[in-house]
């Protein structure tokens, strides 16, 4: 790659920051040339975080009807999966899913939801409930 | 014999921060490893370390799962970059991990009066100077931290283009993720760095690593046996029972790896390249250069790759499964081509 030909394709997702590439220059030698994002780059991203807010606009619409418990709002609003979201709080998987039945969801104890609110970085009440917006 | 620059003595009088000079790198291992040592007083470029470290790889781990798609990455493991050149260029670094993030704070803050510049390893999502829309859950992200003024951290970050701040309360969240790579409030810095240093061995020796784990690992999980492999994988993913959401994501998430989280281009085969005309140049060995040409071939095959995967994602043109299997495939051909002959340089 030469660097006329690092794109330059202006990445929403990047907010103005510029990422150092490897290019050739005239003569041939290797240069850092910063890039202000690549397309291909913005597509494979932006897919990425769709899934999230899929996933998440759903969980959204099970909660409102009672079929799952706000914490898989905001698990997927936080961009984590039931994986994800197990490693980080330590918590098992199992336990995770049964965590998403309502009911349950409703009688935990103050000292496990303060996991997950660590975990996601949001408070107790937050987590408790789904805000007014998707 | 071929020397590094090396001004000593280094330890002893670590250099204050005025003195700090941030520079643009393209991975953040290498970047923060590179500006690290050049601080201390070894002048090493960031495609140097990459090199030297022998952190250029391909694998594919089908039952390692990143958001529930098999880890395919173009390097080593996180972490592999600092052991790897204390290996090979005899220099030592320091690590220093934490149970408590009250306790890495203050270590934290002790070094920064001490007016020492250390490498520490976060979280991407916790840490606000990264745009938003790139926080992901990625735990062995590095950065350097080389002040501090009231409650905000000067930072050096070696992909941002220049330096930043953030608050001690994020910082130390950041620091303190549980989960794959979990930091544990990691710490590192040079300690020692030999008077010596024998160039034309470390180069030799990190290359023949690479080709040797490129080209000769028994497993389809790494080298070029694994980009293949993924190939092969590919052209099956139109098959009924694979739902073709995850035909998108997974070619999304190889595509990722590729070039969206910093590797420089064509995931990490340019800086590499860069690395071998650095070699040659220093070694007056004129293969290295016709090599590092063909691993800029390797990189731009990868980058028609990544092009062919983003217009597969987005579905607007048809571009169906073999073709990017195909397109693949001759990344492989490429990349094989190179390391077959990187393997047949002699050096001596």
């Amino acid at each position: 790659m030469y660097k006329d030909e690092v794109p330059q394709d202006k990445n929403p997702i990047l907010a103005g920051e510029r990422k150092a590439m490897y290019a050739k220059d005239e003569s041939g030698n290797y240069v850092v040339v910063p890039s202000n994002g690549w397309e291909v780059e913005e597509t494979v991203t932006s897919l990425a975080l769709e899934e999230y807010q899929l996933k998440r606009e759903q969980a959204y619409d099970r909660a409102c009807k009672g079929m799952t418990s706000p914490l898989e709002y905001h698990m997927y609003a936080n961009r984590l999966n039931i994986a994800t979201l197990s490693q980080s709080t330590g918590i098992f998987q199992w336990r995770i899913k049964r965590h998403l039945r309502p009911k349950i969801f409703k009688g935990l104890d103050t000292k496990l939801l303060t996991r997950y609110a660590d975990a996601m970085g949001i408070s107790l009440e937050q987590l408790a409930h789904l805000p007014e917006n998707k | 014999m071929n020397q590094l620059n090396i001004t000593k003595p280094i330890i002893s009088k670590r250099a204050t921060h005025p003195n700090f000079e941030h520079r643009h790198a393209a991975h953040c291992e290498t970047g923060v490893v590179s500006s690290l040592l050049r601080h201390y007083g070894l002048d090493i470029s960031e495609p140097m370390t990459f090199g030297i470290s022998a952190a250029m790889f391909f694998t594919h781990l089908p039952f390692v799962k990143i958001e529930g798609f098999p880890l395919t990455a173009y390097r080593q493991i996180p972490g592999a970059v600092i052991k790897t050149i204390q290996k090979n260029l005899g220099v030592k670094f320091k690590l220093e991990r934490f149970r408590q993030p009250q306790a890495g704070t203050a270590a934290l803050n002790q070094h920064i009066g001490d007016n020492h510049i250390v490498g520490l390893q976060a979280s991407v999502f916790w840490l606000p100077y990264f745009p938003p829309d790139m926080r992901f859950h990625f735990n062995a992200h590095n950065l350097i931290v080389y002040g501090k003024e009231g409650d905000d951290y000067n930072i050096s970050d070696p992909v941002a283009e220049f330096t930043v701040t953030c608050p001690e309360k994020d910082l130390q969240k950041a620091r303190f993720v549980k989960g794959v790579f979990a930091p544990k409030g990691l710490i590192y810095y040079p300690t020692y760095l030999p008077d010596e240093i024998d160039l034309t061995q470390a180069i030799t020796k990190s290359i023949r690593t690479v080709t040797k784990r490129m080209l000769k690992t028994p497993v389809p999980f790494f080298g070029i046996r694994a980009i293949r492999h993924v190939a092969n994988k590919l052209s099956r993913l139109d098959r009924q029972d694979v739902d073709p959401r995850y035909a998108k994501l997974f070619i999304g998430m190889i595509v990722r790896m590729q070039e969206e989280i910093g590797t420089g281009g064509g995931g990490f085969r340019f800086m590499y390249a860069s690395f071998l005309q650095e070699s040659a140049q220093l070694l007056h060995n004129d293969q290295l250069f016709e090599a590092s040409e063909l691993m800029t071939t390797a990189g731009d095959t990868w980058r028609e790759f990544a092009l062919l995967g983003a217009k597969f994602c987005k579905k607007k043109t048809d571009i169906n499964l073999s073709q990017l299997a195909s397109a693949m495939h001759q990344c492989a051909d490429t990349e094989e081509k190179a390391f077959h002959f990187l393997d047949k340089i002699k050096f001596r």
